[in-house]
């Protein structure tokens, strides 16, 4: 019988320190027995458990894309006990993971439709993997424009700074990064808080146009109204969720949202999905 | 049908003999109360009690249970990485568990086997497990199981059914498990079936007479999720719980738990316990946010999940078998009977 608890063992392979208040770290993680990275096969958006030892499970959005092969990446915010621990350990360490879990972005669905991917904060960990994924060259061909509008308290705290930089110079993705304020004088993007950019930038809704929503709740209060006035409807706007989680395969039961575990069900829904589920997230 | 007749001065020396192929469970008085504990060397159930304190569900599922197991010493091979842990799989048998604690496995089990992800640990327990059931001849007055999807003598769950018949018991086989186990304690010789049966059927319908509690649940399951969720009777139904988590300790059908990792010098497991939805660090965001923060909104999700949630995923009854432990036990007399009624007629 597979045991779905037993992590995969992996080595810490590089630590990026991310945001000017070093609050955010990525871990390039390696399998250390190959065959493992076969059966971790995953899709953007879904996320794994990083498993410390004698310290625990936490849950994190997966942020390397399947485009990208021989090791996995995350970003973690320092929050409590595990995200603590891991900000303390060096290249070199062992530690575990256990996934692919939860569901993806609906790629098939967004096959040949235009993508406006819409996040805030460091909540911009699955969307770095979905962006990487659409623009792998295998898979441009299959969607249509591509808009991103990604925002941050300041330019400091942005994340993949060098990889926003190289966006910013493709033709065939219209980036949109803002931060809340700056008195960077060289700063040359946007000033303006998400839903506002989101406004002004972001494509008008229709049948073909698709809205992925990643960030706090505030911003994602204050985007969903901009969102309908531009006309998307609630089945093409697409929601990734945050719960406390332990088990990640739907088990242990503290997750859910009426029937649905944000783990097994979850995290991905759409709107009109949500829409239909008790407002208890 | 085939019932094998169990004379009560044989039963002691028969279970001996069975603890040489079975590691045996069962009730046993612990101070005022019973408990379902290993059964030692000469040790006996006691069958004088009407339902335990506690559920028999840590017999399958350990109140804490260790999962994997791992070493830090950096000069040892594999240190920091995760194993599994030897668990005993050698068969086991419960003997006299009622039928409505048999039954909520049963339930429970479409949570811990489903067809993406078996819990090995829960899995191999309940596999190995052999249940033999006691008919319930006088349930209490919190019994409601005969409304609850099962009754005093519900057989689906158990593998055989001892039915108390002053000077001997009845067994009815009902799996080949049941069967087997009867064939190692020597018990195989069998019956004559009907007139037993008549015994027995005539014993079950003077049981489940005396059941007079119950409960509504057929209007339940058309009721539109998100109108019993904001139902208004919610804070009313919460505004005396103290968020104890009694009722979900001591129910059969609650499996909810946490994963936590305990060190000892060099060497450490990760175990699980059980956890509780009336706890607020049950959901508790690291950010600081938790969407049931409130002593209303875990109570309503505990009635929710057992009447509502779990029918509307599984569309298989509801989460509860009637024991009534969480109606006897709870500080404040919330009632899920009330609860249940009150959610069924909602809206009519």
């Amino acid at each position: 019988m597979v045991n779905p608890y037993l992590p995969y063992p992996v080595r810490i392979d590089e630590i990026i320190t991310e945001t000017e208040d070093k609050n955010l770290k990525t871990f390039r993680l390696v399998f250390i027995n190959p065959d493992d990275e076969e059966k971790f096969s995953y899709k953007a958006g879904q996320f794994a458990e990083l498993s410390v030892a004698g310290k625990g499970e936490v849950p994190i959005g997966i942020a390397s894309s399947p485009s990208e092969k021989g090791y996995l990446m995350f970003t973690i915010n320092k929050v409590g006990l595990v995200t603590t621990a891991l900000h303390c350990m060096k290249p070199g360490d062992i530690m575990g993971i256990r996934g692919p879990l939860g569901n993806s972005y609906p790629w098939d669905i967004l096959k040949g439709k235009n993508v406006v991917i819409i996040g805030g904060g460091f909540a911009f960990t699955t969307l770095r993997s979905s962006i990487v994924y659409m623009l792998d060259p295998v898979n441009r061909p299959n969607l249509k424009e591509i808009h991103v509008i990604y925002g941050a308290r300041s330019p400091g705290m942005l994340l993949y700074k060098d990889e926003l930089a190289a966006w910013e110079s493709r033709d065939d993705i219209n980036m949109h990064i803002t931060v809340d304020g700056t008195d960077d004088p060289n700063w040359k993007y946007n000033v303006g808080f998400v839903p506002t950019v989101t406004e002004q930038k972001a494509p008008q809704g229709n049948d073909d146009t698709y809205a992925i929503i990643c960030g706090p709740p505030i911003m994602i209060k204050f985007t969903q109204p901009v969102l309908e006035k531009l006309g998307y409807c609630h089945d093409n706007i697409i929601m990734s969720l945050e719960m406390r989680m332990k088990c990640g395969i739907g088990i242990c039961g503290r997750c859910n949202i009426g029937k649905e575990f944000v783990c097994k069900d979850g995290p991905i829904f759409t709107l009109a999905r949500l829409n239909e589920m008790p407002k208890e997230y | 049908m085939k019932v094998v007749k169990i004379d009560k001065r044989n039963w002691a020396g028969k279970l001996e003999k069975l603890k040489e192929s079975y590691r045996l469970f069962g009730p046993v008085k612990d101070n005022e109360f019973h408990i379902f504990e290993r059964l030692d060397k000469g040790e006996l159930p006691d069958f004088n009690y009407f339902n335990t304190r506690l559920s028999p569900k840590s017999i399958i599922y350990p109140q804490s249970e260790t999962m994997l197991e791992f070493s830090l010493d950096k000069s040892k091979e594999n240190h920091h990485i995760l194993k599994e842990t030897d668990t005993d799989c050698s068969p086991r048998a419960v003997i006299g568990i009622r039928p409505c604690d048999a039954a909520a496995f049963l339930l429970v089990k479409r949570n811990f086997d489903t067809a993406e992800h078996k819990d090995p640990y829960w899995v191999k327990a309940y596999e190995t497990t052999t249940f033999v059931g006691l008919a319930c001849n006088n349930p209490q007055a919190t019994c409601f199981c005969t409304s609850a999807g099962c009754g005093p003598f519900y057989e689906e769950g158990l593998d055989l059914l001892l039915v108390d018949m002053e000077d001997h018991y009845f067994a009815k086989i009902i799996t080949s498990k049941g069967e087997n186990l009867l064939e190692a304690a020597g018990w195989n010789t069998g019956t004559d079936a009907d007139p037993a049966g008549k015994q027995i059927k005539t014993m079950k319908q003077e049981a489940e007479a005396k059941i007079t509690s119950s409960i509504t649940t057929d209007k339940l399951k058309d009721k539109t999720t998100t109108d019993l969720f904001d139902a208004p009777f919610w804070e009313e139904v919460a505004f005396a719980c103290i968020n104890c988590g009694t009722c979900t300790y001591v129910c059969p059908t609650c499996w909810c738990f946490d994963i936590q990792d305990e060190v000892n010098g060099y060497s450490g497991i990760r175990m699980r316990n059980w956890d509780s939805c009336m706890f607020p660090l049950f959901t508790l965001h690291g950010s600081g946010h938790n969407p049931r923060s409130t002593n209303m909104q875990r109570v309503r999700q505990r009635f929710m999940h057992k009447l509502k949630y779990y029918m509307d995923k599984y569309d298989n009854g509801i989460q509860c078998v009637g024991c009534g432990r969480c109606i006897r036990l709870c500080p404040v007399n919330i009632d899920i009977r009330k609860v249940c009624d009150l959610m069924n007629s909602y809206g009519d």
